[in-house]
């Protein structure tokens, strides 16, 4: 999956990569994969349920309602990792021009949004019972805002643009910059966060955790991931179907 | 360089002669700053609090309305195709329309600002300190929304399209920007405000004008 390699069709590995990179030779190999990452997803997610909610102790200061750490973390976890694949991936397809890249990336943003929204969801709700209120201007919760908005931006550019492979390369420039600023922001929010307010709220300083609590955050983390893959398969086989519907191959496959 | 100067020189003449363009976007400006006093209340103090969010945040989208005009009439006409199989690079010609753009829709806002500050009860000094941090701000507003007039270009539902790419990206200018005067107004050092958005303008002049090169490139292929 790291397509790396500087010598475009010379080495054994690029080869075997641009074979994958074209659609109707990855159409069926996404099929193959996803059902394994569905169960994975699933399996993880069970496991992470189970382990979280009847295992892991109930927190001394925080009581049953930091439970939602368990969704919350790795959601905020997928929600930065998804936008690097993005990027990844556009890089991938203004370098190499290969389509495959662009519908990763498109299949990847409405995952990464979800996960970005679900962040800000889950940690409303553990704010309200740990500090009080939903929302604080926090570093994290806002440059974690911005990031939702920025991949609001991405669906919207593609969504607008017709053609499907200006849509990727104008989507791909956009997460590129995107890219570039996400530190950028973060620091940024994290400065101006602290001229603003003193120390009203600190995030920073959590007790240390259980090793139950942990475990249940991992396998949690765990199904988080598979899910993305899985999702992403599934939403990228549909891309392919879609933009190569006219094809003689797509008609072979579907029937 | 001469092809920066020629083609800054072309659109500052162009937006002469539509004058009514550049004055709409200074009005706007004008207008919401005005709003928020009339909103929140005539308290001093508070409109001094408020005063470097409120003139930083329409700065921001003063400039917004601008953008869609960058490249919108080049493209229209063709002029946009000449400039990118002309000898001179693309993205020298992409920084002479953002130093126009700026004098005509950044530099106006600047120079108007302390007007404005004035109705908010800041304080001469603090004047200064805003003045300044546009200064240092608004060409980097141009740089940035360059990118996004670019990946619009054409597009449907262009304008809140790019109001929606651009704003995000504004964040970390409005943050240091108004900060500066937040800080000089709390009695605080300002200095490290202006150094980084000096630092980052620096990043944007190198990196913006090639970012939009190939997001025009992009449009024009299609």
């Amino acid at each position: 999956m790291n397509p790396s390699t500087r010598t475009p069709t010379a080495h054994p590995l690029s080869r075997w990569l641009f074979h994958y990179a074209s659609p109707p030779v990855f159409y069926p190999l996404a099929g193959r994969l996803m059902p394994w990452f569905w169960a994975l997803a699933a399996l993880f997610g069970v496991a992470g349920l189970y382990v979280s909610f009847f295992v892991a102790p109930t927190d001394a200061v925080q009581g049953e309602a930091y439970r939602i750490i368990f969704v919350h973390v790795p959601a905020s976890w997928m929600s930065m990792f998804i936008y690097l694949v993005m990027a990844f991936w556009a890089a991938v397809g203004l370098v190499f021009n290969t389509r495959l890249s662009g519908m990763m990336a498109q299949a990847l943003a409405p995952t990464g949004a979800l996960m970005a929204v679900l962040s800000l969801w889950t940690g409303s709700l553990w704010g309200k019972p740990m500090w009080g209120t939903w929302w604080v201007w926090d570093a994290r919760l806002t440059s974690e805002l911005i990031l939702a908005f920025l991949y609001i931006g991405f669906i919207a550019l593609q969504a607008s643009i017709d053609d499907a492979r200006r849509a990727d390369k104008a989507g791909a420039i956009l997460a590129l910059v995107g890219v570039v600023n996400v530190p950028v922001i973060y620091f940024s929010v994290k400065w101006w966060n602290t001229l603003h307010q003193g120390a009203s709220v600190s995030m920073t300083k959590s007790p240390s955790m259980a090793q139950t609590m942990l475990w249940g955050m991992l396998l949690m983390a765990l199904c988080f991931w598979m899910y993305a893959i899985a999702v992403a398969l599934t939403r990228v086989r549909a891309i392919i179907l879609e933009r190569e519907a006219a094809t003689d191959w797509v008609k072979h496959a579907l029937e | 360089m001469n092809a920066v100067w020629a083609m800054a020189r072309r659109d500052l003449l162009l937006a002469l002669r539509r004058q009514s363009e550049v004055l709409t976007a200074l009005f706007f400006f004008v207008i919401v700053c005005s709003l928020f006093p009339l909103g929140i209340g005539p308290e001093p103090a508070l409109l001094r609090k408020i005063a470097p969010g409120v003139l930083w945040v329409a700065a921001l989208l003063a400039t917004l309305l601008g953008l869609p005009r960058l490249f919108a009439a080049d493209h229209q006409d063709g002029t946009l195709e000449q400039m990118a199989l002309s000898p001179s690079s693309l993205g020298l010609l992409v920084a002479g329309k953002v130093l126009a753009h700026w004098l005509v829709s950044g530099l106006p806002l600047v120079l108007l600002a302390p007007v404005l500050g004035i109705q908010f009860d800041l304080a001469p000094d603090a004047l200064l300190v805003l003045v300044i941090a546009l200064l240092l701000g608004t060409p980097l507003l141009s740089l940035i929304g360059a990118i996004g007039a670019a990946l619009t270009l054409g597009v449907r539902g262009g304008g809140v399209l790019l109001a929606l790419l651009v704003l995000p990206l504004y964040v970390p200018a409005l943050i240091f920007g108004a900060g500066a005067v937040e800080a000089h107004i709390a009695g605080m050092a300002y200095a490290g405000h202006l150094s980084l958005l000096g630092a980052m303008l620096a990043v944007a002049v190198f990196f913006a004008p090639w970012a939009t090169t190939a997001a025009l490139r992009i449009a024009l292929e299609s």
